[in-house]
């Protein structure tokens, strides 16, 4: 079939039942996006003949003589459309996975639409964007620019843009898939486990093997018998063995059966249904408190010590009890006291990208795998654990990466690729469907969390204990980093004499659940702040005035039950009375002209149905993740006076990438284009944690800094030896030279090291070219990230709730954050603005839904409310005035953060307004109905 | 998405063609066919929209909508001012999740055919008592009211060699005054409920109770009904649809107030759809007026 795209003819086989997106993919037009595969997140939007279409669901066979434009089509990086442009300009992206569909979809909008607005929340209600929260893409449909150009030696603190950005916005950035191997690919598929808990009795694959295209057929008896644990932290011990590649018990519905290799996705998918397998059925449990009663069925109850589950004979993978003071004692002796227990709903990453992964082996014989993680180097530690394979043995690397949120911290596609790699010699490409992302990837941890606080009648908390129950699903993952984590700093921020915990994350047949942006610190800070705020209702105190009463500052210790423990955790630097007084005052005076409603002046409804409230909320998080996180990275100097950094941590909208630049060049006097980025290769850095717990900035970052100065400090010293002929201008930029030539006039620029006159002649510069000649100059620099400081955010809200339907409009949201320095303001923004925006999903619309008996019912976006355009409100964003001891140039972590407390702000101006305690997420407006009628 | 088991698509271009089975599907605009996996046993498709159908019509009594007519052309279709009624073309099409790059391709027979409680063109056609045009085999032919053409959550009264040709709105109809409330648990989510009611000449008022429902639930009246009547007409239904866009009990209790309210407007004899909330782009109790 001939029809054009971009203005070249094509003349390409299409398939009956195929789209128009896997056309274009087929046909390596890799900018056109896989999202959803539904017609739901735009990600695929292409214009046929003009008209813009989701390619998804465009039938190819209309193809004929039709003209397809994609966005690699409307403009290119040395010429770029004007939508094109406006995205750059605005840093209207952030992992940047939907932004070819948004400027497809916004290069159809006309001027008149452009300039009145209101009708953008209709144009964009198919275009789903999970990073943020859309004002940055109103920006940039509006033309606004939010990003500058620093000069040189000073673009920390500026809003310089994202590396990639021009690239991302003219289709040109590779993500996972995006490329085409030397060798054709061959296709994985799973055979999912119809029953939640199951014993494969017998399984024949001779008729799927024999069937057309097929490579291979995977069961339990091809699996490797080491256990592991898909949760990858640092030490792998941290998170429990109760996983194989294929087990012949299934534990929840979906878990892999079988898998399939065969020449097509096609072929691999309808071989499935010839895979002939007996079960047999056994109980399951899906309720988590009924889990760990007695006589429950046993998730993991033939597993050892050597799993570290806590005790698998009561389906408790992990368990924390402590108390400090007596809790019951200092209740009882409170002037008010508050009870209550809220609960949690699981949430979906709704990364774009969906998690996938291609292997190969190169020409060196290694194993090769490109994956869609935050973490490669845990990812190959792992598979080469798995495999028994020798680290050197094995690459692991991430292009740019589609969304994360804490969902591409686990190891999903890998294992799988490993094994049809190392059996057929192939390349291989396992990919999950938008279907996998909501029924087999985990999710976040629902949560039951009781709450008992006290105070006296001046306010001051005598007491405060947690009771959560976590369903942590059929693996343990990351249940037992989330629980330890969840009851930290959401307690540990308030000082109370008498604490206590009792947490507890178990096993149940439901899917797994898993890492999610502020990793269980979310779920318990919604309950500890809903708690907090009916406490001051009692009192009859300012919320705000109540946390200024109760919260840790410097000098005190962070306890959550052991007022004497040891940690590494300290105050870097301290925000948070900045950020309570920063919202309490916005929330106090006039709204600025560009808050509410995304789309111009917020409207105050009208009307008896209308109630008002306000409400507020605050979190603190450690800078850093706990029990050690790594990262070694290297600087180089180039011959034409550009920089190469190798770091070993990902990008996946971050924007880590866009302040590695701004630290590097700060630090050699030079611009953040000259600094050329190599990263999430574990063949470009020695080691990488991975970019997880915020950590991309604090220690990668940091380590990075220090390189830098480590190799300023050599080109400066070759250059003195180069001009004054005092010193050897081969010694090895590693070892510490001595600078003091008095020269205090030595400044490194774009084009060299500027020498001033002296002695030894005029002053000039020594180019990069020249440093060169006498040997390489490359420094390294390490961090291993401790000790660890915190951060602070405060949110508050102003809403109407509609009584009659239950409908939540957020009239005013407003964060402050504790970041430390800002380095790059509108990056930072739009951290804060995509984690509320997220937030604000948790707490109002998403909820994946499950039907008692393990089966996922919202397998798709349509069914899941993902906050669109439509939904989202302008959030302000203030920051507090504050350097961290600790950070790169004073700087602290923000991406986890912002998310946590936006969910109990919400629920508490909802409370506010409705005179009634919501105790439940979502907020939906069903939900809040029922709460109006009781 | 890719349709594993489809071998093969026909595009039809004469009434012949159509030639449909157990395992051959028609196929619309494909918006919903490619957006779902779909049965293994249906692995041919019949393409139906290069039959050349025109897609609106007018005739003497009638404005005919064919089944090919995307929701793009139905929106695009000039306002006539002596059909008060049309503007529910576009508060229809708005009350759909998809989005306008959707509307390009999607048909109305395709979303009537897939009968989902929010197929806004079923409520759009149920509110205004058209009478779907049904194509069989050998040049059979037959009628039915799109009412009862629905018959459930994805259940549609059509034979395995039936398609949808045409539906016939009756002008007086498009001549009636009407009010549209519709909500979903997010702005411009999937309907919740979708509540039209219409006046016409003779003073016969029929409200229309759609996505609340797993089929349109009409109640007719001979004229405007007091409160009374139309909440003790409504109360008596039991069948609140559940899925995740909504409780039963709520989605009871919103379209009971938004026929109240429907009543209400149209009782008052003006002919407005108020818009208390157009500038957030919201469309909680009405849709934008287009
Ligand atoms: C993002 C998205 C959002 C959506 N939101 C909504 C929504 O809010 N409400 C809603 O109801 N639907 C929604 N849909 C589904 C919707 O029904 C379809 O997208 C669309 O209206 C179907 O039209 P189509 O022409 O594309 O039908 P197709 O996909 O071609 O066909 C749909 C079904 O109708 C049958 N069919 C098509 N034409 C005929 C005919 N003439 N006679 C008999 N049978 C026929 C087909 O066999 C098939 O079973 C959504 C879809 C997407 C992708
Ligand atoms: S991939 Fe096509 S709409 Fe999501
Ligand atoms: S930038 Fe929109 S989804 Fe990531």
């Amino acid at each position: 079939m001939k029809f054009e795209v971009n203005g070249e003819e094509l003349d390409a086989t299409v398939l009956p039942g195929q789209v128009l997106r896997t056309v274009l993919r087929e046909n390596e037009r890799y900018e056109v996006k896989k999202g959803c595969d539904a017609g739901d997140c735009g990600a695929c939007s292409v214009l046929v003949d003009d008209q813009p279409v989701h390619s998804c669901i465009y039938p190819a066979h209309r193809l004929e003589g039709k003209h397809v434009t994609t966005v690699a089509g409307l403009g290119s990086p040395e010429h770029p459309h004007p939508m094109q442009q406006r995205f750059s300009d605005a840093a209207g992206l952030q992992c940047g996975f939907c932004t070819a569909g948004m400027v497809v979809t916004a290069s159809t909008f006309t001027d008149e639409q452009i300039a009145d607005g209101t009708d953008l929340p209709r144009l964009l209600k198919g275009n789903l964007c999970r990073c943020t929260g859309y004002r940055a893409i109103r920006d940039a449909i509006y033309g606004v620019t939010n990003t500058e150009v620093a000069p040189a030696g000073d673009s920390a603190g500026r809003s310089t843009k994202a590396p990639a950005g021009m690239r991302v916005v003219t289709g040109r950035e590779q993500y996972t898939l995006d490329f085409t191997t030397p060798t054709k690919t061959l296709h994985l598929a799973v055979l999912k486990s119809p029953h939640s808990h199951a014993r494969i009795t017998s399984i024949d694959t001779t008729a799927a093997e024999a069937m057309e295209g097929v490579h291979v057929v995977f069961t339990h008896r091809d699996s490797p018998a080491t256990l592991f644990s898909t949760g990858r932290h640092e030490n792998r011990t941290d998170d429990p063995d109760d996983t194989l590649v294929l087990d012949p018990v299934l534990r929840f519905r979906g878990q892999r059966v079988a898998a399939v290799v065969a020449d097509t996705v096609r072929q691999a998918e309808l071989a499935l249904a010839a895979v002939v397998v007996e079960y047999e059925v056994l109980p399951a449990v899906f309720d988590p408190a009924l889990a760990r009663e007695p006589g429950a069925p046993l998730v993991h109850g033939e597993k050892g010590p050597e799993s570290r589950i806590s005790d698998p004979s009561r389906n408790v993978v992990a368990q924390m009890h402590g108390e400090t003071g007596d809790v019951d004692a200092a209740l009882a002796a409170s002037a008010a006291t508050v009870e209550g227990t809220w609960q949690t709903q699981r949430i979906t990453h709704a990364a774009l990208e969906t998690h996938a992964t291609r292997g190969w082996i190169d020409d060196d014989g290694r194993l090769v795998l490109r994956t869609s993680t935050q973490v490669p180097f845990l990812v190959r530690d792992e598979i080469c654990h798995i495999f028994g394979l020798p680290t050197d043995r094995v690459r692991v690397f991430a292009a740019r990466v589609g969304g994360g949120f804490g969902g591409k911290q686990e190891l999903l596609t890998e294992d799988l690729v490993t094994m049809a790699v190392l059996r057929t010699g192939r390349s291989v490409q396992y990919e999950f469907t938008r279907e996998d992302e909501f029924t087999i990837a985990p999710p976040r941890h629902p949560m039951r969390v009781g709450v008992k606080v006290g105070a006296t009648a001046g306010g001051i908390l005598t007491a405060l204990a947690v009771d959560e129950l976590m369903d942590t699903g059929a693996y343990g993952n990351h249940g037992i980093g989330v629980m330890f984590h969840s009851v930290h700093e959401s307690i540990s921020v308030y000082r109370a004499p008498n604490k206590r915990v009792d947490a507890e994350s178990v096993y149940t047949n439901n899917l797994p659940s898993g890492a999610f942006r502020g990793y269980g610190l979310g779920q318990v800070i919604f309950a500890v702040e809903s708690a907090l705020d009916e406490l001051a209702r009692k009192l009859d105190i300012d919320p705000f005035e109540l946390r200024r009463r109760n919260v840790v500052v410097p000098g005190d210790h962070m306890t959550v039950v052991d007022p004497n423990e040891e940690s590494d955790l300290l105050f870097g630097s301290y925000g948070l009375d900045q950020c309570l007084d920063l919202v309490q005052n916005a929330l106090a005076g006039p709204p600025p002209a560009d808050s509410g409603s995304l789309i111009g002046a917020t409207p105050v409804p009208t009307g008896d149905q209308w109630a008002f409230g306000t409400g507020m909320a605050m979190a603190m998080i450690a800078t850093m993740p706990p029990r050690g996180h790594f990262a070694d990275t290297t600087v180089a100097l180039n011959a034409d006076g550009t920089y190469t950094i190798g770091v070993g941590t990902a990008e996946f909208g971050n924007g880590t990438t866009t302040v590695h630049g701004q630290l590097t060049a700060t630090v050699l006097g030079t611009t953040p284009d000259r600094i050329v980025i190599e990263q999430s290769d574990t063949d470009v850095a020695r080691y990488d944690t991975g970019a997880f717990g915020s950590a991309g900035v604090v220690v990668a970052g940091k380590a990075l800094y220090a390189a830098a100065q480590k190799l300023k400090i050599a080109m400066i010293a070759r250059a003195q030896a180069i001009v004054t002929g005092v010193g050897d201008p081969a010694q090895d930029p590693g070892v510490p030279v001595s600078t003091d030539l008095g020269l205090v006039d030595v400044a490194l620029t774009p084009e060299g090291v500027l020498m001033p006159a002296g002695a030894w002649g005029p002053g000039r510069v020594v180019s990069a070219a020249e440093l060169l000649a006498h040997g390489e100059l490359r420094a390294d620099g390490s961090h291993d990230g401790t000790p660890r400081s915190v951060a602070f955010n405060v949110h508050g809200f102003s809403v109407a709730v509609d009584r009659n339907t239950g409908e939540v409009r957020i009239l005013r949201s407003v964060q402050a954050a504790d970041a430390g320095t800002v380095l790059n303001p509108e990056q930072l923004r739009g951290q804060v603005e995509g984690g509320t925006a997220q937030a604000i999903g948790t707490a109002l619309y998403e909820e994946m839904m499950l039907d008692g008996a393990g089966q996922v019912t919202t397998t798709a976006f349509r069914n899941y409310r993902t906050p669109k355009f439509s939904d989202l409100p302008v959030t302000e964003v203030l920051f507090a005035a504050t350097h961290d001891d600790l950070g790169p140039l004073g700087a602290k972590s923000m991406s986890e953060a912002p998310y946590n407390p936006v969910a109990p702000a919400l629920a508490n101006a909802v409370r506010d307004a409705i005179g009634v305690r919501p105790h439940e997420l979502p907020m939906s407006r069903d939900r809040l109905w029922r709460l109006l009628q009781a | 998405m890719d349709l594993i088991d489809v071998h093969e698509i026909r595009v039809a271009r004469t009434r012949d063609d159509i030639v449909l089975g157990e395992s051959v599907r028609p196929l619309g605009g494909g918006t919903w066919l490619f957006s779902e996996p779909q049965p293994p046993e249906h692995t041919g498709f019949v393409d139906l929209t290069a039959l050349g159908w025109t897609p609106i019509e007018t005739t003497a009594d009638h404005l005919v909508v064919s089944a090919t007519c995307t929701i793009r052309e139905l929106t695009d279709f000039a306002l006539d001012p002596e059909w008060p009624a049309q503007r529910l073309f576009r508060q229809c099409a708005e009350s759909l999740l998809m989005s306008f790059k959707i509307w390009n391709l999607a048909t109305v027979g395709g979303n009537v055919a897939t009968a989902l409680p929010a197929g806004a063109m079923t409520s759009l056609l149920a509110g205004l008592g058209a009478r779907a045009v049904i194509w069989g085999a050998e040049g059979r032919e037959r009628g039915i009211l799109v009412s009862d053409l629905v018959t459930g959550v994805r259940a549609i009264d059509l034979l395995l060699d039936e398609v949808i040709r045409s539906f016939e709105i009756p002008l007086t109809s498009l001549r009636s005054r009407t009010a549209f409330r519709r909500i979903s648990l997010s702005n411009l989510g999937r309907s919740a409920a979708v509540v039209i009611g219409r006046v016409d000449a003779t003073g016969e008022c029929v409200i229309t109770v759609t996505a609340a429902t797993p089929r349109p639930v009409q109640l007719r009246f001979d004229s405007v009904p007091e409160a009374g009547e139309l909440s003790d007409a409504l109360s008596g239904y039991s069948d609140w649809y559940s899925d995740p866009h909504g409780a039963p009990d709520w989605r009871r209790a919103v379209s009971m107030r938004f026929a109240e309210e429907i009543r209400a407007e149209l009782s008052a004899g003006t002919d407005s759809s108020t818009d208390t909330d157009s500038s957030t782009g919201t469309d909680t109790h009405t849709g934008s007026d287009a």
